[in-house]
């Protein structure tokens, strides 16, 4: 399992805990020096590995086709993506909830488990956190550039304008600013208030002027004193506590856009926790496609062992199950409401012209997640992989699916119509990839990707490491 | 007014448990402007310092005005300022107010929980005379320390050493300012 942590000669002490995890998270000899070592000798060192230039040049190319689609989308305006009527929602709403369901993960991870105490998210949370930063901005991104004129945003918000105009309050749309700015908000104050003591902790062990210069800046004067660590713990608990309730608030506001209109495929009542499963779900599988690589590149494995994937991958196969549910309900209640138009949406989104997607949906989202049955499968990094990428897949087309196959069929034959993605659309998408991976690749590179000051914790006081 | 030249006297230590119990000692023996320093948040060391907590009181504060203020900005705009009938719908559909007051409260605590966490520790600070004392950058990484600050009422050079070089420290040493 985690051998490669362990020296030889302690192999005989490695326990195994009731449900069959080797015992020890760290290893019986790593001690505080290691632990800065091993974290902060990656943000100092000179050089990045080989893997990490290759990984930021895909990134900048990617970065630089999004770059050209937004502009060109600035300078021609909406005609250029395949929406229309009557599908007047297209990528940039699948997209938008496809990312802001990947950020889910991370706030799960960084605030949920640390309220349950579970002290195995220490080594992936502050990487998990970023992930959301940086996925939430990408969702952002995409409403906007589908408002027609982005450079007018502001006239979402509400303040005392020369037109004498309010935001209409009462609309779902409307909580979607407010959800996703807030949900912004507080991960990016809960991420920087994680990040602090370990800023000191680089400051200290920086030698370069620049670096003790930028890093100490950005550690705004952190002595590890008792009064810091004090109100430092106490505003972190409560910072989890504010975004446990509102990461189950904010893709339950986002389903409500949807749920609130009256369109069959649309109008459902299981829409929030269907949707909030969903996102733990592509957040888990996100992480996952993160983590294996980056643990494989900077030889993590001591920090992110096995037995964290495995974690992982548990709690992916559980949301995934709930996600199945969802769909069998979803259909289910289709044909038992005896309404003809919502039998008759979810006979065409099976069978009509876009049927081969929904199942493509149900191949990667409800039969290859049934492989994680097998620990085998979720304790190899490599299939792990496969099925997690397969997830994330599926994801986007279950959005996919949702927005485009209950638009472009609605009430009166008359109004239906078909939508085609452009070679802008998909610009847009890979693009957006792109500015997530370039945000991420830089902050592996200049920021502790893994938290110092909770690994030395778990040095300090083994018996947490290792209470699962 | 005559400042001493001296911030203050750190001992070094080697665990936390030290550390926890020196404090405690501190305290009993009647200092009170002290402070303790530690690479990771130690369990009892800023209740043995006798270091109080006021900072949830201020998060309640900022969660409750951030809330009523939202339900407040909804009201005003839909209901006062800029009203319109929807489908015959009561101006003040109040159900319909409530995601955004939720998301409004938690925005004002947290808000209110960074800043002030930072805040009351003085914070950003970029300059502080602990930075002075050798080998301090080990804070972050293996050491103890433990400082009672020359401001301190009972703080006497010669007999403040004396009680520190009784709690077995690694060393001692002046902190300059």
């Amino acid at each position: 399992m985690s051998a490669g942590i362990i020296p030889p000669d302690e192999q005989v002490r490695t326990r195994l805990s009731p449900l069959g995890y080797p015992s020890n998270l760290l290893g019986p000899r790593v001690t505080y020096a290691d632990v800065n070592e091993s974290i902060s000798s990656i943000v100092l060192r000179d050089r990045a590995p080989a893997q990490w230039w290759i990984g930021f040049a895909v990134a900048f190319c990617l970065l630089m086709i999004f770059f050209l689609a937004v502009s060109w989308l600035l300078i021609r305006g909406l005609g250029i993506w395949g929406v229309n009527i009557p599908v007047a929602w297209g990528f940039a709403i699948v997209n938008f909830v496809w990312w802001i369901g990947i950020g889910h993960a991370g706030t799960f991870i960084s605030a949920i488990l640390l309220l349950m105490f579970q002290h195995w998210r220490t080594s992936i949370n502050r990487l998990a956190e970023a992930m959301t930063l940086f996925a939430v901005a990408c969702a952002g991104l995409m409403p906007l550039l589908h408002l027609g004129r982005p450079w007018v945003f502001f006239w979402l918000l509400p303040y005392p304008d020369t037109m004498g105009m309010w935001p209409q309050f009462r609309s779902p749309l409307v909580w979607d600013i407010f959800a996703v700015g807030t949900y912004f908000t507080v991960s990016i104050l809960f991420w920087f208030l994680g990040l602090v003591p370990d800023l000191a902790t680089i400051r200290d062990r920086a030698r370069k002027v620049w670096q003790k210069k930028f890093y100490g800046f950005l550690a705004l004067g952190w002595r590890n004193s008792a009064d810091h660590w004090q109100r430092h713990q106490t505003a972190y608990l409560l910072l989890a506590g504010l975004a446990t309730p509102l990461v189950l608030s904010v893709h339950s506001v986002v389903s409500l856009d949807f749920a609130v209109a009256q369109l069959p495929g649309w109008h459902s009542t299981i829409f929030p926790p269907y949707f909030v499963a969903g996102a733990i779900y592509s957040g888990f599988a996100m992480v996952l496609n993160i983590v294996i690589p980056v643990r494989k590149i900077y030889h993590l494995e001591n920090l992110i062992t096995e037995r964290y994937l495995n974690n992982m991958a548990n709690v992916m196969f559980a949301t995934g199950l709930m996600v199945s549910y969802g769909y069998f309900i979803e259909a289910f209640m289709s044909w038992y409401s005896g309404d003809i138009f919502e039998q008759y949406m979810m006979t065409y989104r099976v069978f009509g012209p876009y049927g081969w997607i929904f199942w493509v949906l149900m191949l990667c989202n409800v039969l290859v997640p049934q492989t994680l049955w097998s620990r085998r499968i979720r304790c190899n990094p490599f299939t792990l992989f496969i099925v997690a990428f397969l997830v994330n897949v599926g994801m986007w087309i279950e959005r996919f699916v949702i927005v485009v196959t209950s638009l472009h069929r609605d009430f009166i034959p008359s109004s239906w119509g078909s939508y085609a993605p452009t070679l802008w659309d998909w610009a847009t998408l890979f693009g957006s990839v792109g500015l997530f991976l370039m945000l991420l690749f830089l902050f592996i590179r200049l920021l502790p990707m893994i938290s110092i000051s909770e690994s030395r914790e778990l040095v300090a006081e083994p018996a947490k490491a290792n209470a699962l | 007014m005559n400042e001493p030249k001296i911030f203050g006297i750190a001992a070094e230590f080697e665990s936390h448990e030290q550390l926890v119990r020196a404090a405690k000692n501190a305290y009993a023996h009647g200092f009170r402007k002290m402070d303790g320093y530690a690479p990771f948040p130690v369990d009892g060391l800023a209740e043995a310092l006798g270091k109080k907590n006021r900072l949830p009181l201020f998060v309640l504060c900022g969660g409750v005005v951030g809330g009523f203020g939202g339900y407040f900005m909804e009201w005003f705009a839909n209901v006062v300022s800029y009203p319109i009938n929807i489908g015959g719908r009561p101006l003040h559909s109040w159900p319909a107010f409530i995601p955004i007051t939720f998301e409004l409260t938690v925005l004002g605590a947290a808000l209110t929980a960074f800043v002030f966490s930072l805040g009351l520790s003085g914070l950003p600070k970029p300059y502080h005379p602990m930075f002075n004392l050798p080998e301090f950058e080990r804070a972050s990484q293996d050491r103890f320390f433990l400082c009672i600050e020359a401001d301190d009422k009972r703080f006497e050079e010669k007999s403040t050493r004396q009680f520190l070089e009784s709690l077995a420290p690694l060393r001692i040493a002046e902190v300059l300012r």
